[in-house]
């Protein structure tokens, strides 16, 4: 167990984990953009999910106070997270729960894996949980020889496929039933109670092929894993808001429950929950309310797991606290209404965001928690057109086009961050030093209207000799579109011939 | 009332045909419209490709040449939210910068008095009707900074309504960007290429011989798309066909 808090100075964190080595999103997507059945996959779910969220959304009178309540819970409880925090501890602990302070990935999935082998267990079941999978625990359990199954039906299906999560909500999402079905078929023995014979792509018999596939690992586990959509700090009671049932029975039946909560995930009281359970709900399934929300404080004799551990994790997130502009990415709940009406997203795929964090969430939320020094995070704040749809639809209001810039900033300018508690300044990031002259040569040209104007004149009088192709650099635009033709004469030199027309030829 | 049309680089280099419409349109609306020679560009494209520092010269430079007119109007819905939206928001970060309130202080008369096109008309003319003829099909793109940044609303499309000859059609997933986005559309060409055909395509299926938006960027990346897959459009600014008559018709 680790006593570190976060915010607390400590030695820097000596293992923070390589770098993700996935590779940039313009490559990555290079390929998702000329994959049908997955651009198929994505169009027909997004814009499914997209349309009733609308709906469910423009249901509420009140949808707009709403979205600004919940900014401001969050807002405030990160402005004085480390009191909240030190008050979970207590009221958790109260309950009969023990909470552990994790300071980075390697740290939580240590304390998790040696918790589980003090049970003497060698198998846990899974809630859905982003935390776990950001930080890599079922890798990590495998490791020491535990086996975590997954009971959230599109987790399963990512877990039997050895694929990667491309959603937050739907972390299968990428595939369509077909696949499924095969993926069934052909790895369900492996890991337990095979497909049923002759088993077809109908939703309702795929959905029996993973009940009684799980049935069996609910009934045997004794240690149950989860994260928490919410931790309500005066009670010390965590949250889980979830539509399968599946999670019910992950933190009823075992023995054992640990959970590895982001410690960005509390509420300072029940009242504040009156917000998020109307605004996940209908930003997420469109659903108006969750058909299950479990709640539980610490643990009670003769109901449910008899032993509670939470995990505070950070893993990034003080340092991201510490940015003014990018610290509202944490106040994200995790909904996924950002990515579902994302164009880039559903182009791209989930898979090209190189994180467990897809879509424009994913492109503010990894680039701070990983920090920019890899090729993937480098490249994820240029990875949207900033159109503004993730902002629109946003249950808390993050402005996630402004936290793009600002991060598109830090790659290419560089510039003060706090990485691993301390302060730093980054320099820029490889490969934009000939942008940043261009910038540079463009910002000087163009606060002299007379060099603007002499460059216009000699782009208009050597039109005749302009290609409609690039070569190098410029092929990124012409390669799949025509440059326009340049007109005779810029509109300025029109307006002094013509005094706007007023003289001579229109 | 002093007006002063603010074209942006981009069409004032290579679209001088919106800027010239622009004029008509407002000349023949009754408004005395003036060019100011000494500006160039909003710093849009720096700040939005991160380069913050280098867009501030720029803003400064706006607000000299613009802060004595009533009123600035430009043919982009971008290029108003740059300075509506986003000048506020640069002045407001030198100050938590420690770099105190100049910057804030400087660029704070343009913002209010800044106004997108097809907004000078409504709000400030409060005109719908501009005495317009086009006699085509068009379809209308709304774009994200003018839809989602300014809230434009209905606007643009209760303009093209009034024009006399024009049929008016609504382009499927209209809200959905074109995938332009400045220099996304080199950053990541090949998402970029694919909205902007999957726009063009809708827009195509309404039979609609014109696509008609308020941002000349968007147009150029879209016509771009256009010529490319052979499709039988043009992408045309909406101040062409507010400033196109029966007497003096714009193609
Ligand atoms: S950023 Fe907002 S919209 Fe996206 S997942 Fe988080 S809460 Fe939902």
């Amino acid at each position: 167990m680790s006593t570190t808090r976060p915010g607390t100075p400590g030695p820097p964190p000596s293992s923070r984990p390589d770098p993700p080595d996935f590779p940039a999103f313009p490559r990555a997507a290079h390929q998702a953009v000329r994959d049908r059945t997955l651009r198929g996959n994505l169009r027909h779910a997004t814009h499914t999910i997209r349309a009733k969220r609308a709906k469910a959304v423009a249901e509420v009178s009140d949808w707009a106070a709403l979205r600004e309540a919940g900014k401001q819970i969050k807002d405030h409880t990160l402005r004085h997270l480390d009191r909240y925090l030190e008050q979970v501890e207590e009221t958790v602990t109260a309950a009969g729960g023990t909470v552990h302070w994790a300071v980075d990935a390697e740290e939580a999935n240590r304390i998790v894996a040696d918790l589980v082998k003090e049970t003497g267990q060698r198998e846990v079941v899974k809630v859905k949980s982003m935390a776990t999978q950001e930080i890599g625990l079922n890798e990590a359990l495998e490791a020491e020889g535990i086996r975590a199954y997954e009971t959230d039906l599109a987790e399963l299906i990512v877990q039997l496929g050895k694929d990667r999560p491309s959603h937050i909500l739907v972390p299968a999402i990428h595939r369509n039933r077909g696949e499924i079905r095969d993926i069934f078929r052909s790895e369900m023995g492996k890991w337990g109670r095979p497909a049923p014979e002759g088993l077809t792509d109908r939703p309702a018999e795929l959905a029996e092929a993973a009940r009684l596939h799980l049935r069996e690992k609910f009934l045997r586990a004794k240690v149950g894993i989860s994260g928490a959509n919410f931790v309500v700090a005066e009670t010390g009671t965590l949250v889980v808001v979830e539509s399968e049932g599946n999670g019910r029975m992950c933190l009823t039946l075992p023995e054992t429950l640990i959970s590895v909560v982001g410690i960005e995930k509390i509420v300072p009281t029940w009242r504040d929950l009156e917000v998020f359970l109307q605004t996940l709900p209908r930003s997420s399934t469109a659903e108006r309310m969750n058909p299950y929300t479990s709640m539980w404080t610490g643990t009670t004799d003769g109901d449910g797991p008899s032993a509670f551990h939470l995990v505070l994790l950070d893993n990034g997130r003080t340092d991201t606290l510490a940015d003014e502009v990018g610290r509202q990415a944490l106040r994200c709940i995790r909904c996924s209404a950002c990515l579902n009406v994302c164009p880039v997203y559903e182009r791209a795929g989930g898979h090209a965001y190189g994180s467990v964090y897809p879509g424009p969430i994913g492109a503010i939320l990894s680039p701070q928690l990983r920090g920019t020094a890899s090729e993937i995070d480098a490249s994820l704040p240029y990875a949207s057109s900033l159109c503004g749809a993730c902002y629109e639809v946003c249950p808390v209001a993050i402005d996630i086009p402004e936290v793009l810039v600002h991060l598109r900033e830090r790659v290419a300018q560089g510039g003060p961050a706090t990485r691993g508690g301390n302060k730093v300044v980054l320099r820029p990031a490889k490969g934009h030093t000939a942008e940043r002259a261009v910038m540079r040569a463009a910002r000087w040209a163009l606060a002299r209207p007379g060099v603007l104007r002499g460059g216009q004149r000699f782009v208009s009088r050597t039109r005749r000799f302009h290609p409609r192709s690039l070569p190098g650099p410029g092929r990124a635009w012409t390669g799949t579109r025509d440059l326009p033709a340049v007109p005779a004469e810029p509109f300025r030199d029109w307006w002094q011939r013509t005094h706007g027309g007023k003289e001579g030829p229109r | 009332m002093r007006v002063a049309l603010f074209l942006t680089c981009v069409n004032d280099t290579l679209y001088p045909d919106t800027g010239r419409a622009v004029v008509k349109l407002l000349t023949r609306l009754g408004v005395d419209v003036d060019f100011p020679t000494a500006q160039t560009c909003c710093g849009q494209a720096h700040y939005n490709t991160g380069y913050r520092h280098e867009a501030e010269p720029l803003a400064r430079h706006f607000s000299d040449v613009f802060r004595d007119y009533e009123a600035i109007v430009t043919p982009s819905g971008s290029c108003a939210a740059m300075v509506r939206e986003l000048y506020p928001r640069m002045g407001a970060r030198a100050r938590t910068e420690g770099r105190g309130d100049t910057l804030e202080r400087v660029l704070a008369p343009v913002v209010p008095k800044t106004y997108e096109l097809t907004e000078f008309l409504v709000d400030v003319l409060g005109v719908t009707d501009v005495g317009a003829y086009y006699p085509h099909r068009v379809t209308y793109h709304p774009t994200c900074h003018g839809l989602r940044a300014l809230g434009l609303g209905d606007r643009p499309r209760r303009l093209l309504r009034a024009v006399k000859g024009l049929e008016l059609v609504e382009l499927p997933g209209a809200e959905e960007c074109c995938g332009f986005g400045g220099t996304f559309s080199v950053k990541n060409p090949d998402v970029s290429a694919a909205m902007g055909a999957d726009k063009v395509r809708n827009a195509e299926s309404t039979g609609a011989r014109v696509l008609c938006a308020g941002d000349n960027s968007c147009l150029m990346h879209l016509g771009g798309i256009m010529t490319r897959l052979g499709v039988g459009m043009r992408p045309v600014h909406i101040a062409e066909i507010l400033a196109s008559t029966e007497e003096a018709p714009s193609a």
